[in-house]
C-alpha cells in the first residue's frame, strides 16, 4: 500500500470553531473534526478519493480520518487535521523546556486505509478509561 | 421582543463589542453582525448543556445537590498534595480572581491556556520586549499588515473587517472593493481553466505554477496586506501577497528578513523555500511603509523552535523601526486569555504556569507549566475551569490528567465533563452571567448578562467562591 512521508499541521477551520460553539457534542463539531486535508497530487499518489479513510500515523500514535481535497493546493507533502480530539491524539507531548508540546509542523506518515472505520468520540475517550485507576 | 446592542462577544481574541441581539421571553432569537462562530453560540449554547451537578458514583455521572458536589470537590482539592487548577480563558477576570486565591489555598498549580498557545511568545516578551498599541491605532493608520502563520479568516473571523483590511480608518481607506474585483476576476479564471482543462483533456492534478512576481497592488500608495503561511488560507488568497514558507522554517525566513532590513546581502539562492529576490522585495516595501504591523499566530508558537521564533519576530520589529514604525501583536484565541495573563500577573507578579506548593508563588514554563506536570505525572488532582483539555492536549499528558480525581466546571458538555468526577454545569458568561474581559490589545470591556439563566447554574466566580469557602472551612477543622 502507499505510504507517504508528510509534514502534519493542526489548526482552526471556521466549521470546527462554528462547531465548538455550537457544542462538543453537536454533529458539526463532531464532522468538522474527523477529516484530514491533503493535496489532490498526495491523495493521487495515495489513490484515495474524497471521503475515503485513511490512516494518519506519527512516533506518538495512529487514527484514521477522512480525506478531504485541500480547496487551496498546492501544498505538497503537508497535510491539515483541525484542532479536536482527534488531532490530539497523535500529537508530540514534548514541550522541549517550554511549557508548549508540538502541534505543528509534526512529521507523520499517511496511507490509505479504505477499511478501517473513523472512532467515534465515545470509543475514543474509553481507551482513557481503560488507563483510569 | 427586545434589541439589545452593544453586546460584546465571548467567543474569540477579537471580542467585537458591537452585536446586536434580538431576546423574546429570555430566549435569543437573532444575533446581527456577529461572524458565523458568533452566531453559533448566541443562537445554539444551550443545545448541548446539563442543568445539574453530577458526581461520579460507581463509574457513572450521576445528578447531585450543589452542596454534595462542592463537598465532593473541596475534599479532592484538601486531600491532594499537588492539584492542577487549568483553563480559565473562557470565563471573566472576577472568576479568575477567586481561582488565584482557590489555588494558594490548596498549593496547587494554576496556569491557563495560552501555555498551549502563546506561551511561548509570553517569554519571549519577556525576553525581548514589545512593540504594540491598541487596535484602534492599527484600524485608522496601519498601511502594511502582515498575518504571519496567522488565518484571522476562519480563527478571528472579523479581524480584517474591523481592524485591518476592510476597516474604514481615518487615514486608511478599507480596500474592500479591490478585494471583491480581484476576488470575481480570479473565480472566472478558475472557471475558464476547468473549461479549457475539460476541452483539452488535461490533467486536472497539474499543479499550477505559483506565481513569484510581486502584484501591481503592492506597489501602490494604499493599505497592503501580505500573508506568510506553510499553506495557502482564505486570508492568503484575501492577501494582496503570499509567501509560502516551508514547515518548521519561520526562523530561517525572519532572521533572513533581518539581515534585508539592515542591507546585508544574503548569498543563497532561497531561504524556506523562498526566493531571495521575492524577499528583497517585500523587505523594500516593509521599509517604505508608513506603519506597518506584524499579527503572528501559533504557527510560530508551535512549530518547531517555539519561542524562538517568536524571538526572531519581535527582532525583526525592533530592526524595522530603525527604518520606519513597525508594530506587533500576538493573535490571542479566547476571549479573555489577555485578561488571564492580566489578572495572573497583577496577583502573582506572574503570566502563567505558577506554583503554589511552595507557599509562595512561582514561575518557571517548562517546569511548572501543566503539560510538563502532567507528562511527569506528578499532580494528583485538577479542577479544570471552562476548558477542554482531554480534546487538545496530546494523548500520553491527557492519560495522567483523567486517572487522578478530577472536577470540572464548565457551562458545556465536553469530552472533559465526560471523563470528569465531579462536574458544575455553570451559567454562560457574556450570555447568562456578567463580567470583565480584555481584548486581544489589552483593552477591558465589559461581559453583558442578556438572559436569565437557569436556576440551578450558578456563574464561574459564584461556584468558585462556594468551592473556596468549602475548602477553607475543610482546612481549619484539619488543623
Amino acid at each position: 500500500m502507499p505510504k507517504l512521508k508528510v509534514s502534519l499541521i493542526t489548526g482552526r477551520t471556521i466549521n470546527q470553531g462554528r462547531g465548538k460553539e455550537m457544542g462538543k457534542l453537536s454533529k458539526e463539531y463532531l464532522e468538522s473534526v474527523v477529516i484530514c486535508q491533503i493535496d489532490p497530487n498526495d491523495m493521487k499518489f495515495l489513490g484515495v478519493k474524497e471521503n475515503t479513510n485513511v490512516k494518519v500515523i506519527t512516533d506518538f500514535g495512529s487514527v484514521v480520518l477522512k480525506a478531504v481535497k485541500s480547496a487551496r493546493a498546492p501544498h505538497p507533502k503537508i497535510v491539515f487535521i483541525p484542532y479536536g480530539p482527534w488531532a490530539s491524539f497523535i500529537m508530540n507531548p514534548k514541550t522541549h523546556g517550554t511549557g508548549m508540546s508540538s502541534l505543528k509542523g509534526i512529521p507523520a506518515e499517511v496511507e490509505p486505509a479504505p477499511n478501517e472505520k473513523v472512532l467515534s468520540l465515545q470509543n475514543l475517550l474509553n481507551q482513557f478509561r481503560k488507563e483510569r485507576r | 421582543m427586545t434589541v439589545i446592542t452593544g453586546v460584546t462577544c465571548p467567543v474569540c481574541g477579537t471580542f467585537c463589542d458591537d452585536i446586536e441581539l434580538v431576546v423574546k421571553d429570555n430566549v435569543i432569537i437573532d444575533v446581527r453582525n456577529a461572524c458565523a462562530m458568533g452566531a453559533a453560540k448566541f443562537l445554539s449554547y444551550a443545545a448541548h448543556r446539563s442543568l445539574k451537578p453530577l458526581v461520579r458514583k460507581n463509574g457513572e455521572l450521576v445528578e447531585a445537590s450543589m452542596d454534595e458536589a462542592v463537598e465532593k470537590a473541596a475534599k479532592i482539592l484538601v486531600d491532594a498534595a499537588y492539584p492542577i487548577l487549568y483553563g480559565w480563558s473562557n470565563t471573566s477576570c472576577e472568576a479568575i480572581r477567586v481561582g488565584l486565591e482557590l489555588a494558594e489555598e490548596v498549593g496547587g498549580v494554576i496556569d491557563n491556556t495560552s501555555t498551549v498557545c502563546h506561551g511561548p511568545s509570553i517569554l519571549s516578551v519577556q525576553d525581548v520586549g514589545i512593540a504594540s498599541c491598541t487596535l484602534g491605532q492599527l484600524r485608522h493608520r496601519a498601511d502594511l499588515i502582515f498575518y504571519w502563520a496567522s488565518n484571522p479568516w476562519s480563527a478571528h473571523p472579523r479581524h480584517i473587517e474591523r481592524y485591518t483590511m476592510f476597516s474604514e480608518g481615518r487615514f486608511q481607506k478599507s480596500t474592500w472593493r479591490g478585494y471583491l474585483s480581484r476576488l470575481s476576476g480570479g473565480l472566472s479564471r478558475k472557471r475558464l481553466q476547468r473549461a479549457v482543462n475539460l476541452v483539452l483533456r488535461r490533467d486536472i492534478f497539474t499543479t499550477p505554477e505559483v506565481k513569484r512576481r510581486m502584484p501591481y497592488s503592492m506597489f501602490q500608495k494604499k493599505r497592503k496586506m501580505v500573508v506568510v503561511d506553510v499553506r495557502k488560507t482564505r486570508t492568503a488568497e484575501a492577501a494582496d501577497y503570499f509567501l509560502q514558507v516551508e514547515p518548521n522554517k519561520d526562523y530561517e525566513l525572519l532572521q533572513a528578513m533581518r539581515m534585508l532590513i539592515r542591507d546585508e546581502e544574503l548569498d543563497v539562492d532561497e531561504v524556506a523555500g523562498v526566493p531571495v529576490e521575492t524577499l528583497e522585495e517585500v523587505a523594500d516595501i516593509m521599509v517604505g511603509c508608513e506603519l506597518g504591523v506584524f499579527f503572528f499566530g501559533l504557527g510560530l508558537t508551535m512549530s518547531e523552535g517555539k519561542h524562538r521564533n517568536v524571538d526572531a519576530a519581535l527582532h525583526l520589529t525592533r530592526d524595522l523601526n530603525q527604518r520606519t514604525k513597525f508594530l506587533i501583536m500576538p493573535m490571542r484565541g479566547h476571549f479573555n486569555v489577555t485578561g488571564v495573563n492580566i489578572v495572573f500577573t497583577w496577583q502573582t507578579g506572574y503570566p502563567y504556569a505558577i506554583d503554589f506548593s511552595h507557599g509562595y508563588p512561582r514561575y518557571n514554563p517548562g517546569e511548572t507549566s501543566v503539560i510538563d506536570i502532567l507528562n511527569r505525572d506528578e499532580a494528583d488532582a485538577s479542577l479544570i475551569v471552562a476548558s477542554d483539555p482531554v480534546a487538545h492536549f496530546p494523548r500520553k499528558t491527557v492519560q495522567n490528567l483523567v486517572k487522578n480525581p478530577l472536577i470540572a466546571i464548565d457551562p458545556e458538555v465536553s469530552p472533559t465533563t465526560l471523563l470528569a468526577d465531579v462536574v458544575f454545569p455553570s451559567a454562560f458568561v457574556g450570555i447568562e452571567a456578567e463580567g470583565t474581559a480584555y481584548r486581544m490589545d489589552h483593552v477591558p470591556l465589559p461581559l453583558k448578562k442578556i438572559v436569565e439563566p437557569p436556576k440551578t447554574c450558578l456563574s464561574d466566580e459564584e461556584i468558585l467562591r462556594k468551592i473556596l469557602q468549602k475548602v477553607h472551612k475543610m482546612r481549619r477543622n484539619q488543623n
